[in-house]
């Protein structure tokens, strides 16, 4: 692996000068921190330190324990046993206002600005600056926040409403907030994410004089190249545990170690790889050059950037990307969610267009979406609406009554198939767990029997149990020759279905290899670092695909 | 009047119960409080009046469950009863012209099934237009129907002249003062739409797809719901309904009055809500509607029967409306638990 290479595009960032000599006290100290959840221990046992003038990366893949301590740290949730002390005294914030007083300003991925008011308002929100008669100075704030946001390098007129601003802009305005707050620690959850490149840029160098400045900064991210050019300091989390820390030596931290360590452990511990199953079948679904445009109704969501893809009949292809990586869009954008701006999709040979998901559904594509609980379930009916909703049509008859005994065989056909724990169809489909919910949309779309399913984080809030389960009935479905595509930010679960994977970033696929041959690294390298196709890594990758 | 088809569910639970009969139990009990204090209440030709009284709101009612399963509202209803009215009255009339002859019935116009046929489509289509603006150009319902409220208003005083259209014939006022049997024609006519709502809204496609878009509009759409044709069809079925209810109206009233159906919206809004219907969508019955329409027949002609001054009346509805409301909340919270 070559990664420190690759960061050359952020080789500008200036590197705080000899800090090993004389640093400075440490102003945060976790020790010992262990958070229980109903007999799961999300955190076990974590300590790290900050100090003043330092930024420290956190990493660690999903579900390794970043939010939890994030959490704990932000005054969400008390820790169940550890220290934390935070400027020589001991810490223990009672609500997120509470954290913010001492001191520690978190700034979320979904940013807490209020989007109708002026930025004046929002920086000040709470305590806006009064006059004599206790009314609101608007000229005072107007002055003081303008002087505020140029601390960050902003220079937008402070009584421009928030919903006129980029999301980095936005970001920015939080920052300012945090900074007029006078925040000794400022914790970034995914800062960058849904930034454009050079917006990254812009919010690294102002990380960078903060630093200068002596504000401590806690920078959660899952990209290693970022992370590498700005953090001096690494704590690396895997699996609730402190997998280790890293610190910058002669040069920035090599993202070797890094993958190193946030992946540490076999693939197989929690997913057993099923048999490599028969070859794939034919093409069935063939994307070329697919690009979106930015809608200005979600302006955060990321743009396909000319994604090329085949998905064969009976395998199941793996998708990994991180959150932000283009791989929701890319699959709302062949079900007809989202519209396409440019490229081809073909379907069984045959050019198509879904104008809309009735579209798709019609010539034999079905998606499983993210969000289970906001996109698929209707929380207020019971299973059997809730399984038959996509196939209304073939449950009916010609006057479009609906034909309930067709129906009520169909779902028992599919409970025992995917063994879906209920007590009966007409049973709220809200009292199922996560896992049975999840098998009856499974249900709603093997009840077309379509020719391409997309799934995207099939196992999203199932628990480990029901997720093996899950994988499971995938392979099945491939097996009775269904195109899969699963889209999944859990790497161990991309290795254990998947028969092909490919890798996407920044709304381009990255790589693509076969199941057999890839792991953790080579995936997480492909995910995390943003490479040319004419690379000799990925030209090797390719070159094993085809 | 089936109220609970979700009871098949299993296990007996007093809160369920209650939740899915609440407004029943309660209907009964101000029958028998209101026969407890005035005997004759419970005289056949009360009970029947009252059926006469509500099938007018409860036809639009029926309508408006549609809607609300959707999470829309429709403010419009009371003003597009008007219009519709008006509508039938120049059709069956044959003219505005006649307006203050009274006795020219049946003389020169179309016949009630022309009136009947015209006062429907005309609600329907204003049904429609208003869907189409609702979905199209994604102006929030109650803003489209508040709009609605005061244009049909003011089209249904341009076409009268701000006056009446007076003097039906006796086929056409057979639909608002006949009698079958015992029973009045508006309450027939109000309990076989019932009877067609439950059917589609129960054992169709198009009922389920309904509960659906109110449910959750994205998963709908995701699951290949045409979402935005399912909304402008529940605003003309409502549009469709305020036109019968309209020749209804007129039937009964042997006139079509420009200021009919003024405040309707609210009625009608109450009985939906009150037959347990929640104004967030995808969950509500017609069985519900129609207790709820019933509720509020019984309580306004029960005070009136004890002599309670209308003033009073309205503050005891209002309050009822609030109470059930509240009450339904309350269970909901209690069956989480």
């Amino acid at each position: 692996m070559r990664g420190g290479a690759d960061v050359s595009c952020l080789g500008e960032q200036p590197l705080p000068a000899a800090e090993a000599a004389s640093p400075s006290p440490v102003l945060l100290a976790v020790e010992g921190v262990t958070k229980r959840f109903s007999g799961v221990t999300a955190l076990s046992d974590v300590s790290l330190d900050i100090r003043a003038g330092e930024i420290l990366g956190l990493l660690g893949e999903n579900g390794a324990g970043k939010s939890t301590l994030l959490k704990i740290l932000s005054g969400v949730m008390p820790p169940s046993s550890g220290r934390i002390v935070f400027d020589g005294a001991d810490y223990a914030p009672s609500s997120p206002q509470d954290a913010k007083r001492l001191g520690i300003v978190t700034i979320y991925q979904e940013l807490s600005l209020i989007p109708t008011l002026t930025v004046a308002e929002n920086i000040f929100i709470g305590r806006a600056p009064t006059g004599p008669l206790g009314l609101v100075s608007w000229k005072r704030m107007e002055r003081e926040s303008r002087d505020i946001i140029a601390r960050v390098g902003l220079s937008i007129d402070p009584m421009t409403p928030v919903s006129a601003l980029s999301v980095a802009e936005q970001q920015l305005v939080e920052i300012a907030r945090a900074l007029s707050l006078k925040s000794r620690l400022i914790i970034m959850d995914e800062p960058t994410s849904a930034l454009t490149e050079t917006e990254v840029q812009r919010l690294l160098s102002i990380m960078n004089r903060l630093r200068q400045d002596g504000v401590a900064i806690m920078f959660v991210t899952h990209r290693l190249e970022e992370a590498s050019a700005i953090c001096d300091r690494m704590t690396v989390l895997r699996d609730g545990r402190l997998a280790g820390h890293l610190d910058r030596e002669s040069g920035p931290i090599q993202l070797p170690r890094i993958i190193e360590k946030m992946v540490g452990r076999a693939a197989s511990e929690l997913y057993a790889r099923p048999a490599q199953r028969a070859v794939a079948g034919d093409v069935v679904l063939s994307v070329r050059s697919l690009r979106t445009v930015r809608d200005p109704e979600a302006p955060h969501a990321i743009v396909l950037d000319g994604v090329d893809i085949d998905l064969k009949a009976g395998e199941i292809l793996g998708v990994a990307g991180l959150v932000g990586s283009g791989r929701t869009e890319l699959a709302r954008a062949i079900f007809g969610a989202d519209r396409i701006a440019d490229g081809t999709i073909t379907l069984g040979g045959k050019p198509i267009a879904p104008a809309s998901p009735a579209d798709a559904i019609a010539l034999g594509i079905g998606l499983v979406p993210e969000d289970r609980k906001h996109q698929a379930i209707f929380a207020a009916l019971g299973i059997l609406p809730n399984f038959s909703v996509a196939s209304l049509g073939r449950f009916s008859n010609g006057f479009g009554v609906m034909a309930e005994g067709r129906e009520r065989d169909a779902l028992s056909g599919f409970r025992k198939m995917l063994s879906i724990r209920m007590a009966s169809p007409e049973q709220a489909i809200e009292g199922l767990s996560g896992g049975n919910q999840q098998k009856v949309i499974l249900a709603r779309w093997l009840a077309r029997d379509p020719k391409v399913l997309i799934v995207d984080e099939p196992t999203r809030g199932v628990d480990v149990g029901a997720k093996a389960e899950v994988h499971q009935i995938l392979v099945q479905l491939a097996a009775r020759g269904i195109a899969v595509m699963m889209i999944s930010s859990e790497l161990p679960e991309v290795l254990a279905v998947s028969d092909r994977i490919v890798t996407m970033r920044r709304g381009r696929i990255t790589g693509e290899m076969p199941g057999v041959e890839a792991n953790e690294e080579k995936l997480m390298e492909l995910m995390a670092l943003d490479r040319k196709p004419q690379d000799e890594g990925m030209a090797q990758y390719e070159g094993q695909a085809r | 009047m089936s109220v609970s088809e979700q009871d098949q569910r299993g296990g007996i639970n007093v809160a369920r119960l209650l939740m899915s009969f609440g407004p029943l139990l309660f209907l009964v009990a101000l029958i028998v409080v209101f026969t407890l204090l005035k005997p004759s209440f419970m005289d056949p030709i009360n009970l029947f009046n009252i059926t006469r009284q509500i099938s007018i709101t409860g036809l639009i009612a029926l309508g408006m469950t549609f809607v609300i399963l959707t999470a829309g509202i429709d403010l419009s209803v009371g003003s597009l009863l008007a219009f519709c009215g008006m509508v039938a009255a120049v059709v069956a009339k044959g003219g505005a012209a006649n307006t203050l002859s009274l006795s020219t019935a049946g003389t020169q116009g179309y016949g009630w099934f022309a009136a009947l046929l015209a006062a429907m489509a005309v609600g329907a289509a204003a049904g429609g237009v208003q869907g189409l603006i609702i979905t199209r150009l994604k102006v929030p319902p109650f803003v489209v129907t508040l709009g609605g409220l005061t244009v049909f208003r003011g089209l249904t005083l341009t076409i009268s002249n701000g006056g009446p259209i007076s003097g039906f014939d006796a086929s056409m006022r057979w639909f608002g003062t006949g009698l079958i049997g015992p029973v009045p024609v508006p309450a027939i006519i109000f309990a076989i739409a019932a009877v067609l709502c439950h059917i589609v809204l129960r054992y169709t496609r198009y009922g389920r797809a309904v509960y659906a878009v109110g449910g959750n509009a994205e998963a709908a759409r995701l699951s290949g719901l045409r979402v935005d044709r399912i909304l402008v069809s529940v605003y003309i079925i409502v549009g469709f309904f305020a036109g019968l209810a309209a020749f209804v109206l007129s039937a009964r009233l042997n006139s079509s009055e420009a200021v009919a159906g003024i405040g309707y919206e609210l009625t009608v809004i109450s009985a939906v809500v009150i037959g347990g219907t929640s104004l967030f969508g995808g969950i509500g019955s017609v069985g519900g509607t129609v207790v709820g329409a019933a509720l509020i027949g019984v309580l306004q002609n029960g005070l009136q029967f004890n002599n309670v001054s209308s003033y009073t009346q309205s503050i005891v509805i209002g309050l009822i409306l609030i109470l059930a409301v509240a009450f339904d909340r309350w269970l909901k919270s209690r069956v989480r638990r």
